[in-house]
């Protein structure tokens, strides 16, 4: 017999069984349901964890200070070591004009210190270079290189007036410790409450085939390949798993909108719904995916419990 | 055709079902197994469908040992042997018409040849107008007819019918019977195990006795007698 005849009627015999087993479709549908909901708020909260860390990792960089007499090169000359350490994310330069027209700008209402400024003939700032580092914990090492830099009498290292780290270890150190376990803490809670609704999710479909032990055993002894026994299960698991899906995918669109801003309020920057809205292919993948696998991995290991030979 | 050759059967408990039992059936006979519940009747049978595997012993048909055949070689078996049993097995979730087809698209037969065979052997046990209905929907007696189409709607070489009239009033009871005797003369080989007393002796074919789980007779044109 052609493979494509017997493809057909096993897809159509698991259609007929998703559509006449209607209770126990809705119930394995509303687990499902369920799981994937667990997931998609995994993802979400995810992507609101990394953007939220990446956001607090933005604003912390160590500046190197440089002398008011320093020289164009010196400066460039520490900017391109920096640039060549593997910590280093970025370094940008601040010259001495742009300092003082930045540090006017954020005294503009102190007319005090801008007159004690004005009153100078010289700009009293000097150059600096803002060093962001690829990972916080990594600031250490850097500044470490720099004081290197400072203490063995380079002409870079005269030229360097201060390193601002030590004065934000505190706070640095304590950012790092709180991504850390953030991003610890995050990947536990997504790895438990996965595997319990994956559990769920099996057990509920190995329950639905449960009451159809009967029928495999029939489908037995008339002969049928063990194939043609799984394969309507396997289809059927695949359409719970789609049909969740789609509940799911359809479920997100109000409640991100809906959670959306007051989570922003709370977070910052992250909004659920623009990262529904924007990421809505993968998440339309994963979600899809995850369900189709779920439900006919679960179909067929629950099935091959009562085949026999 | 059927050999059962020393064959004993010991469930995991250590009851032995089925002692050291030696028979062989001829293709086209019609051979009632009879003995009290527990005889080891059902048993017997099972091994010939390889549901059960024997403890000991070998079960041959077509002088091919059973535990020998391959997947593909036990299935092939399968469809050649149609089976009948007291609690009818349908599926509950097809009609009486995908019922019977399941076991023409298992051995493999086309789309036409199911849409003439189904309905042939429906008219065959009465049930036509009863071909989409579900299995729920029918009596005990006409389930059992289902149960009977879906055996030999393949042509099977062999029935085995385990307590088939265990579940019916002597009207269905009568019917089943007519219907396996008709089969039977096509030949169709019938091995029918049961404890009814009036349809062994009404027949009046071959019957072998089990008495705890042994075979305790063996009579060519026998009576129920125990």
């Amino acid at each position: 017999m052609s493979l494509w005849i017997n493809t057909k009627r096993v897809a159509r015999y698991g259609f007929i069984g998703f559509i006449r087993n209607g209770f126990v479709s809705l119930a394995a549908v509303s687990i499902m349901t369920l799981t994937l909901l667990v997931l998609a708020g995994l993802m979400v909260f995810g992507a609101a964890l990394d953007t939220t860390l990446a956001q607090l990792t933005q604003k912390v960089d160590v500046n190197v200070y440089f002398t008011t007499n320093a020289a164009e090169a010196e400066i460039t000359d520490a900017k391109r070591m920096l640039d060549a350490l593997p910590e280093v994310a970025s370094v940008s330069y601040v010259s001495r004009d742009d300092a003082l027209a930045q540090f006017r700008e954020r005294h503009k209402n102190d007319q005090l210190t801008i007159q004690a400024l004005d009153e100078l003939k010289d700009n009293p700032l000097g150059a600096m270079l803002q060093v962001r580092a690829k990972n916080t914990s990594q600031y250490e090492a850097i500044a470490k290189f720099l004081e290197t830099q400072q203490s063995s009498e380079t002409s870079v290292g005269s030229a360097i007036d201060k390193v601002n780290f030590y004065q934000n270890k505190t706070a640095i150190d304590r950012l790092t410790n709180i991504i850390d376990t953030s991003k610890r803490l995050g990947t536990i809670v997504a790895v438990v409450m996965g595997l319990a609704s994956l559990l769920i999710a099996f057990n509920t479909i190995r329950l639905a085939i449960y009451t159809s032990r009967d029928e495999i055993g029939v489908m037995n002894i008339v002969g049928a390949s063990k194939w043609y026994v799984r394969g309507p299960f396997m289809i059927a698991g695949v359409l719970y798993g789609v049909v969740s899906g789609l509940i799911v995918l359809l479920l997100l669109y109000p409640i991100t909108l809906y959670v959306g801003p007051p989570l922003q309020r709370f977070l910052g920057t992250f909004n659920a719904f623009s990262y529904y809205a924007a990421s809505f292919p993968s998440i339309f993948l994963v979600i899809m995916g995850s369900g189709i696998a779920l439900g006919a991995l679960s179909s067929y290991l629950a099935v091959r419990r009562y085949l026999r030979n | 055709m059927i050999h059962y050759d020393k064959v004993t059967k010991v469930y995991n408990g250590g009851q032995h079902a089925v002692e050291d039992i030696t028979l062989s059936i001829e293709s086209g006979e019609f051979v009632f197994i009879v003995g009290h519940s527990g005889a080891g009747k059902t048993t017997l049978l099972k091994m010939l469908f390889a549901e059960v595997a024997p403890t000991s012993g070998s079960v041959y048909f077509n002088s091919r040992s059973i535990g020998e055949l391959s997947n593909g070689e036990l299935l092939n078996m399968r469809r050649n042997i149609g089976t009948v049993f007291q609690d009818f097995r349908l599926l509950p979730t097809k009609t009486i018409y995908e019922n019977i087809a399941f076991a023409l698209e298992v051995a493999g037969k086309s789309d036409d040849d199911i849409k003439a065979d189904v309905p042939h052997v429906l008219e065959l046990v009465g049930l036509s107008d009863k071909m989409w209905s579900f299995p729920r929907e029918l009596s005990g007696g006409e389930q059992q007819r289902v149960a009977i189409a879906r055996a030999i709607v393949n042509q099977p070489n062999v029935l085995i019918a385990d307590e088939p009239t265990g579940n019916l009033d002597p009207i269905n009871t009568h019917d089943v019977v007519e219907i396996l005797k008709k089969i039977n003369n096509l030949g169709t080989t019938v091995l029918l195990a049961t404890h009814n007393r009036s349809i062994v002796d009404s027949v009046g074919k071959r019957v072998v006795t089990m008495d705890q789980g042994r075979l305790i007779r063996d009579d060519k044109m026998g009576k129920y007698i125990l």
